[in-house]
């Protein structure tokens, strides 16, 4: 018996990596916690979390198990298949509060955009790991290309944040497949230069859009309100917090969207800058697990891989707490890990056992 | 695919040499994060630590709404406990305007709902000219029960319309009290530029209406009472979660007059149709007794802001309703004046009571005829019989010896040319002609011929009816002199507390005691066998008076007054001043009828029934009446 049990719990974490699930579970553990205080004590909705995490973990071990080969061959058809249903989105999708997002597949509602966040990482570490002898200017351009059409029919819909983080996860494998430094400066002094252009060329109301959305003060009822009242929320946090259920930002719903993309100001406004420098080292903690697995990563599919999805978490996690706190524009990003709703956090953990079969998988590559 | 076999330490190499490269990147990335995460840190911790206090500040304003209690303003009550203002609940609905793109539209359709009439549109237009600064406006009040349900109903159409209970001023006695009692109205921005000055705006938080004239004005601060304070938290909607702390409100001092409603109302119905103003004053005390200035006005009108309508009405009417006549009227004295005089000479030593003059019906100075009511002249004058029988000559030639300078300095002392510092606001000061006011205003000197008819009232004398009635009360109190006061006391309604108002005479005139004694015997005689004869034949009491004309137009030299050739409007002043009972005078009075002739046939006959109602409590006959028609 003591044999089978051994035997059980060894295939149970035999693919699973200690340090990133710790982490990853202590993040879980935070969001459940700051989640009863941000929906009022609402048991229905954290007990929605507690399964949306116990989902999500399982996904987690499941992908983990998978050999990254397995996963490359997965790339091109997954990649296909979200562009096909973003551009079904585009012609058919259903208008939910002004975005055409969803698409109905006649047995549920899906969002394409969320496939994409993995399937655009595992396109691009495909595309290069297959011209790895010899990769030309001409690949970089089909890459950018791969990386541009999914990206802008997202932007469209519009989905703002996803886009955005799609777009940053696309970059870092461009930079980290070895994208020229003379290229990268160009582009960026082009971007920079062309700037006056578009600013003359966009309309009044754009501009103001803009404006507001690097100043929310100019907009204090419309636009500008989350910033602000999140901000209040951080600060009035102090060194130490307000205390746990005791936010006053927070319970008199001074802050919009609190239970998702918002979640952090509750945290932030009951925890303190002490509960804040915890949540940045859990972070901190994750990306570092992320970036060792990437450096030790076997294949350049695989690097790319790792790299781009550790990235991406710290994309989110950073946009996020910065809209938040009022140095970034607000934009449609959850807290990883944190806020609630079942989606990111699936593709967050599917993210991390790809991370944890990667590593695990190694040894096997290099026998 | 060949190569690798062909040369596998090269492929090792490159695959190496391309680890390398991809670490150097990945070691960038990795610096980037953290420069990321570092950025983050700095901004929490400017957050949090270093403007902590700032956004703390900002989330208890969030958090904590200060809900101000409006406190119930005082009663007013004459010294019998008769209600003269008092405050009833109703519920109105209110407006607010910042929230409404097409208040025309909306008014339409709340039309629908409840009455809304022409009189409501236009008093809203005025508000909302008057008072940008007000969150919500009353387009309509004292609901109905059913308009209540109606818009109840109907309430989710309308986000930016209210229904609220407030406490309303009301003015049981209408148009008696409205140049006493006055009223208040809509906080203006003049006035909140007062309370600001007054370091009294704190306290007027959620207060809308204030004292705009009268008592309501003059004892604002008793009246008001102390704003109460409610804190309570509120969400972001503005909902009040919960109540944090309560300060009551303290209601306002209730005001107690020395006003007797019912002599008021007497005097009023004396008056008839006649414009004019009475003043009564208890000598002793100086209180005000009645205080009425006719046409008035009804002050519920004030209260909710006035429509245009009636504001026009009442500021274009030829009667000057709004005037307060007893308090900012200003008319010679005419005859009313003698007493003083006489005083005047006896004091500087220019008269003795004895001392007569023979009257010819005239007085020459230079070649200027003076000329004296009766054709022919009274024959042998003294003092006594120069009041008695109102001898005009007797004062031109008195008014000659004084001269200007002892008359300007001798009058005053009875208050004459001097605000009396009654406790109303808008007191008009009147005029003693003098050197001094003369060249201020004219930039003449003075003319000893003009001194002549000031001696008999006339010239540029003019004194309001209040000043008129504070100088015969002096005289009656012997020349102790009080400060006149409509309120007798404030009373704090939770300790009962009084505090009286004016206890203490305000001067004592250093006057001779039989030279008082004089004049007061021959103002006795006045009503006794003079030109009051008539008016108080078969009085139950002794009784002092003077009686006075007061000319509207100036005679052309040669002239003749004849009332039935002149417009009514031109039309003499008659005036009256008297006190009883003479030898311990309870009363003292001075009455205009405007336009109304001689001061024994018109004003005389009001003052009889004043102190018939206010010494025996005889009722006239034509109030008995009016009492009677009104069903009770």
């Amino acid at each position: 018996m003591p044999l089978l049990i051994r035997r059980a719990t060894r295939y149970l974490v035999a693919h699973i990596d200690g340090l990133l699930l710790g982490a990853a579970l202590l993040l879980m553990t935070t969001g459940v916690i700051v989640l009863y205080s941000a929906s009022n004590a609402n048991v229905t909705r954290v007990s929605a979390q507690i399964i949306n995490v116990l989902i999500a973990l399982g996904v987690m071990w499941f992908v983990a198990k998978i050999p990254p080969h397995y996963l490359m061959r997965l790339s091109l058809p997954a990649y296909v298949l979200g562009l096909l249903l973003l551009i079904g989105v585009a012609l058919f999708g259903e208008m939910v509060n002004g975005a055409r997002r969803w698409l109905d597949i006649g047995v549920t509602r899906i969002q394409p955009a969320e496939l994409m966040k993995i399937a655009m990482p595992l396109m691009l570490a495909w595309y290069f790991n297959r011209y790895e002898a010899a990769l030309k200017f001409k690949n970089y351009v089909v890459a950018v290309a791969l990386l541009v059409i999914p990206v802008g029919l997202i932007a469209r819909q519009p989905d703002l944040g996803t886009a955005v983080l799609i777009f940053a996860g696309g970059c870092y494998v461009l930079f980290l497949a070895g994208l020229s430094w003379r290229i990268i400066a160009s582009v960026t002094v082009a971007g920079l230069a062309s700037l006056p252009v578009v600013w003359a060329a966009l309309h009044d109301y754009q501009r103001q859009r803009i404006l507001t959305l690097l100043d929310p003060a100019q907009d204090p009822l419309g636009a500008g309100y989350h910033t602000i009242q999140s901000t209040i929320a951080v600060g009035s946090g102090g060194l130490l917090g307000k205390g746990w259920m005791n936010g006053t930002q927070a319970h008199l719903d001074f802050i919009p969207e609190r239970t998702t993309d918002f979640i952090f100001a509750v945290y932030s406004e009951e925890f303190g800058l002490f509960g804040t420098v915890v949540l940045l080292f859990l972070f901190l903690l994750v990306i570092a697990r992320g970036i060792v697995i990437t450096a030790n990563a076997p294949t350049l599919f695989t690097r790319l891989l790792a790299g781009a999805i550790t990235l991406t978490f710290f994309t989110y996690a950073f946009v996020n707490m910065g809209m938040v706190s009022g140095i970034v524009p607000v934009v449609g990003v959850p807290l990883p890990l944190i806020s609630y709703g079942g989606t990111s956090l699936v593709t967050i953990c599917l993210g991390f056992g790809i991370l944890m079969s990667i590593e695990t998988h190694k040894k096997l590559v290099q026998t | 695919m060949s190569e690798l076999t062909i040369n596998p330490g090269v492929e090792i190499r490159n695959s190496q040499l391309e680890i390398h490269h991809f670490r150097l990147r990945l070691a960038i990335v990795a610096g980037f994060v953290l420069t990321m995460f570092s950025l983050l840190f700095v901004r929490f911790f400017y957050l949090q630590v270093i403007q902590y206090e700032h956004y703390h500040t900002l989330a208890e304003a969030n958090r904590i709404s200060i809900v101000p209690i409006v406190p119930n303003r005082g009663i007013i009550s004459d010294r019998n406990g008769v209600i003269l203002a008092h405050n009833y609940s109703a519920y109105t609905l209110e407006i607010t305007p910042a929230r409404v793109d097409d208040l025309e539209a909306l008014i339409n359709e709340l039309a629908a709902i409840v009455d809304i009439a022409p009189k409501d549109r236009r008093r809203f237009k005025k508000l909302l000219d008057e008072s940008k600064n007000f969150s919500s406006l009353p387009i309509r009040t004292r609901l109905s029960e059913e308009e209540i349900a109606r818009f109840a109903a109907n309430r989710y159409r309308f986000p930016s319309v209210d229904i609220k209970a407030r406490l309303f001023r009301q003015y049981p006695q209408g148009e008696l009290f409205s140049h006493v009692v006055g009223h208040i109205g809509r906080i203006n921005q003049r006035d909140l530029d007062q309370l600001e000055a007054d370091d009294m705006l704190a306290n007027y938080r959620g207060t809308d209406y204030i004292g705009k004239t009268g008592l309501e004005q003059s004892y604002e601060r008793h009246l008001h009472g102390t704003t109460g304070v409610e804190e309570v938290e509120v969400d972001s909607g503005g909902r009040v979660v919960r109540s944090l702390s309560r300060t009551p409100p303290v209601s306002g001092s209730n005001l107690v007059l020395k006003l007797d409603a019912r002599l008021q109302d007497i005097v009023y119905r004396a008056f008839g149709d006649r414009r004019g103003a009475l003043v009564a004053i208890e000598p002793e005390t100086g209180g005000v007794l009645a205080f009425v200035s006719k046409p008035g006005f009804d002050p519920n009108l004030f209260v909710d802001g006035i429509d245009p309508q009636n504001w026009n009405e009442l500021n274009n009417s030829p009667d000057r309703p709004m005037v307060n006549r007893a308090l900012a009227g200003t008319y010679p004295p005419g005859s009313t004046f003698k007493p003083y005089m006489a005083l005047a000479a006896l004091t500087y030593g220019k008269r003795t009571p004895q001392q007569a003059i023979s009257d010819p019906g005239y007085f020459m100075f230079g070649n200027h005829q003076f000329r004296d009511d009766k054709v022919g002249g009274h024959g042998m004058v003294d003092m006594y019989k120069s009041i008695v029988v109102s001898c005009d000559t007797y004062y031109y030639m008195l008014a000659n010896d004084l001269g200007i300078d002892a008359i300007s300095r001798f009058l005053p002392l009875f208050g004459f040319g001097a605000r009396t510092g009654i406790d109303l606001a808008s007191e008009s000061a009147g005029i003693l002609p003098s050197q001094q006011w003369k060249m201020k205003r004219f930039k003449q000197k003075w003319y000893a011929g003009e001194t002549i008819s000031v001696g008999i009232g006339q010239g540029y004398n003019a004194y309001t009816p209040l000043q008129l009635a504070t100088a015969i009360a002096t005289l009656a109190n012997d020349g102790v002199m009080f400060r006149p006061h409509i309120a007798d006391y404030v009373q704090d309604i939770r300790t009962s507390e009084r505090t009286p108002i004016e206890p203490k005479p305000l001067r004592t005139l250093g006057l001779k005691p039989d030279h008082i004694e004089f004049v007061k015997q021959a103002l006795v005689g006045v009503n006794k066998e003079g030109t009051g004869r008539r008016a108080f034949a078969g009085a139950e009491y002794v009784s002092a008076g003077k009686t006075g004309t007061a000319q509207v137009i100036a005679l052309k030299q040669g002239e003749k007054y004849a009332e039935n050739r002149v417009q009514e409007r031109h039309r003499d002043h008659a005036l009256f001043i008297a006190y009883a009972p003479a030898d311990k005078p309870k009363i003292a009075l001075a009455v205009v009828v405007e336009n109304s002739g001689f001061g024994a046939r018109a004003a005389a006959p009001i003052a009889r029934q004043v102190l018939d109602y206010y010494l025996l409590g005889k009722v006239p006959a034509s109030a008995v009446k009016d009492d009677d028609a009104t069903p009770d």
